[in-house]
């Protein structure tokens, strides 16, 4: 199922289903996955990976000309007991088992981290508090890791706030054990000149549950590319995004759902609210479902309101099927201007134009956010939300 | 008593880079707990005089004056004018997505009231106007218009009627595409907004079958984008009889 509607001029709405016999997901990348930098060229901007992304704004992130400083990022964990938080070396075991970094500024970040930072909640262990990473930018560049492990049927709210000014290449894993149910809220509430690139990888036990919730208002370039694969049958992915893009600012989400085995489930939502010159979100969706995958679910939708002129939205959801023997598979992307009879309507009843904007704006998120089905991240988020809206449609 | 005072009113539009003149000099002035029925064939410019009365922006008003107890509405902006007491009950109701009906109910109202409804005695005032509509408790946490039928979204406008209380209501086809049952809860509700006789009721409308409902103190034919006759509840049984065609085939060239 696809569709596509009122879409302004200077946007793309691209959507594909392609029942390929070989993975054109895995094809379209310029260089196979890899920790090493040195396994992949220096992008130019037109490989397909890169095409959105302005290259010259990352700061060097993506050449090897950015090198880390001392003081770049603070990251602080707080968790409660029970939790094992270490701070390990790069030859830790524990490393690089969820995923291996797919372009060059994953393997950057890889290849240049000097220590990663492991939680770890115990099998069984089922936390009633989140954890809580404060990612703090102190304005320099840095190069970082973080592992999240969840043993077999242990449960775990983990929220990552990033804020302050950096430069920051991550790569964050999520090894979630069998039966285990892991929620993960990441916001990135960074500085105007915050630049952030991060691979997130999941790898999602048998019978176990992730539930991502990815939140993006800040930044100049924000370019996170979350990923998911399944260690076994029974698995389930949701993953919800929300971002608004304001003026100069580019928010790229680029998210792999790769169903690698026989029934699993996985959802996506992302909506995006985008204002002001040069506003630029991007939104790629690749689900892909292997041949061996029988009984798989999945769905994805992005949808986006384009609130002025001059903002851009590119909307690629991409779903490759190597089999027919599956439960259920569709997407949807939808990028729709601000409707002004929305606000006429409103304002006929009263309302004053900003609250009426708001009202539109806040709705638009708000059918997202109840899909969260978490009471506390989901008013936390509508305050956010708030908070965002105060600060920035007037 | 308030009164709405519409002198001379000449509107255009811009369409397919052409400016039209859609209303040519309209006439009229409603006061409060008067119904004026205002009568035309489809495309005469009803639904323009409802919608620049009422500022929406893609009608520029090129001359005449709006007056409501005086105060220049024309001057006013789409919020303003609905604060000041206007209300348009609107052809085609718009979707408002992620947005409930009690959340936007409330809103407007806090609005129009320019302060807070009392939640205990809000929530009561709703569930009755609601109840009396024939509506179901559950569309109060549906999103506005959102998958409403033509019907549910006409009682809809008519909730909103009654909670907001206008001085001046312009209600734009609300009859259609009612059926009979719908029709009669509609205007009842209608009724029970002019009983309070606090209200001037512009009642726009293509056929006569709501006047059956809702009896009018004054007809207006309205043609080519004016008032063409006017007359009492009469006028609306001549045009019952012989339809609109006196009207349109002199003076309608557009
Ligand atoms: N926004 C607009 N853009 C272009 N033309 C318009 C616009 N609004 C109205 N018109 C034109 O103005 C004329 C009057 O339209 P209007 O909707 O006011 O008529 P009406 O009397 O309400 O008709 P109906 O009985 O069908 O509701 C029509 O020719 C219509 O096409
Ligand atoms: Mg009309």
């Amino acid at each position: 199922m696809a569709e596509a509607q009122n879409i302004p001029v200077g946007s793309t709405t691209a959507g594909s289903i392609a029942v390929a016999a070989e993975s054109t997901v895995a094809t379209r990348m310029s260089a196979p996955p890899s920790f090493d930098v040195a396994d992949f060229p220096v992008p130019h901007g037109r490989e397909e990976e890169w095409r959105f992304t302005p290259l010259e704004r990352l700061r060097g992130l993506h050449d090897g000309t950015a090198t880390a400083t001392g003081e770049g990022v603070k990251v602080t964990v707080e968790a409660p007991e029970g939790v094992t938080v270490e701070t390990v070396g790069r030859d830790d075991a524990r490393l690089g088992r969820a995923g291996t970094p797919v372009d060059r500024v994953a393997a950057q970040a890889y290849s240049a981290f000097e220590q990663a930072s492991v939680v770890t909640v115990p099998k069984e262990t089922v936390l009633t508090e989140p954890i809580r990473i404060a990612v703090h930018g102190e304005g320099g560049t840095a190069y970082a890791h973080q592992v999240i492990e969840l043993g077999a049927f242990a449960e775990a709210v983990v929220v990552i706030d990033h804020t302050g000014d950096a430069v920051l290449a991550a790569n964050v894993e999520y090894v979630i054990g069998d039966g285990a149910k892991l929620t993960v809220v990441s916001v990135q509430d960074w500085d105007d000149k915050a630049v952030h690139a991060a691979q997130h990888d999941a790898l999602v036990g048998r019978d176990a549950s992730l539930k991502s919730i990815i939140v993006t208002f800040g930044g100049d370039v924000v370019r996170l590319h979350p990923r998911v694969r399944y260690a076994g049958p029974g698995g389930e992915a949701e993953l919800f995004g929300l971002y608004f893009t304001d003026a100069g600012q580019h928010q790229e989400h680029r998210l792999l759902v790769d169903h690698n085995v026989p029934h699993c489930k996985s959802n996506v939502v992302y909506k995006g609210a985008l204002q002001g010159d040069d506003a630029h979100a991007v939104w790629i969706g690749d689900v892909l479902i292997e041949a061996k995958a029988e009984g798989t679910d999945t769905y994805e939708m992005n949808r986006n309101l384009v609130l002025t002129d001059g903002a851009r939205v590119d909307s690629v959801p991409n779903l490759e099927i190597e089999t027919g023997e599956i439960v259920g598979a569709g997407h949807a992307s939808a990028t729709g201007r601000f409707d002004d009879e929305q606000l006429f309507y409103l304002m006929a009843r009263g309302i004053p134009e900003k609250d009426a904007r708001r009202l539109v704006v806040r709705g638009f998120f708000a059918e997202l956010v109840q899909q969260i089905g978490l009471p506390d991240i989901e008013e936390r988020l509508i305050g956010r939300i708030e908070e965002e809206l105060e600060a920035s449609v007037a | 008593m308030a009164t709405l005072e519409i002198r001379d009113l000449h509107v255009t539009v811009e369409a397919d880079n052409a400016t039209k003149e859609i209303l040519k000099g309209v006439d009229l002035t409603v006061k409060q707990g008067e119904t004026h029925a205002i009568m035309g064939p489809n495309g005469s410019g009803k639904s323009t005089l409802a919608y620049s009365l009422a500022g929406h922006p893609k009608y520029t008003i090129t001359g005449g004056t709006v007056t409501l107890d005086g105060e220049d509405v024309l001057e006013m902006s789409v919020d303003e004018r609905a604060r000041a007491g206007l209300f348009l009950a609107m052809q085609y109701p718009v979707e408002v997505p992620g947005v409930s009906v009690s959340n936007f109910l409330r809103t407007s109202a806090t609005a129009i009231r320019g302060e807070a409804p009392k939640l205990r005695t809000w929530v009561k005032e709703v569930k009755e106007a609601m109840e009396r509509l024939n509506m179901d408790p559950a569309f109060a946490e549906r999103n506005v218009n959102e998958g409403f039928s033509g019907g549910e979204k006409k009682r809809h406008e008519i909730l909103q009627l009654e909670l907001l209380k206008p001085k001046v209501a312009i209600l734009d086809e609300t009859d259609s595409g009612l059926d009979v049952d719908a029709l009669r809860v509609v205007s009842e509700g209608v009724n029970r907004v002019r009983e309070t006789g606090e209200v001037g009721t512009l009642l726009i409308t293509h056929y006569t079958r709501i006047l059956r409902y809702i009896k009018p103190d004054h007809v207006h034919v309205f043609a080519n984008g004016r008032i063409v006759e006017s007359g009492g509840a009469e006028l609306a049984d001549k045009l019952e009889a012989e339809g609109y065609e006196a009207y349109t085939k002199g003076g309608a060239s557009a």
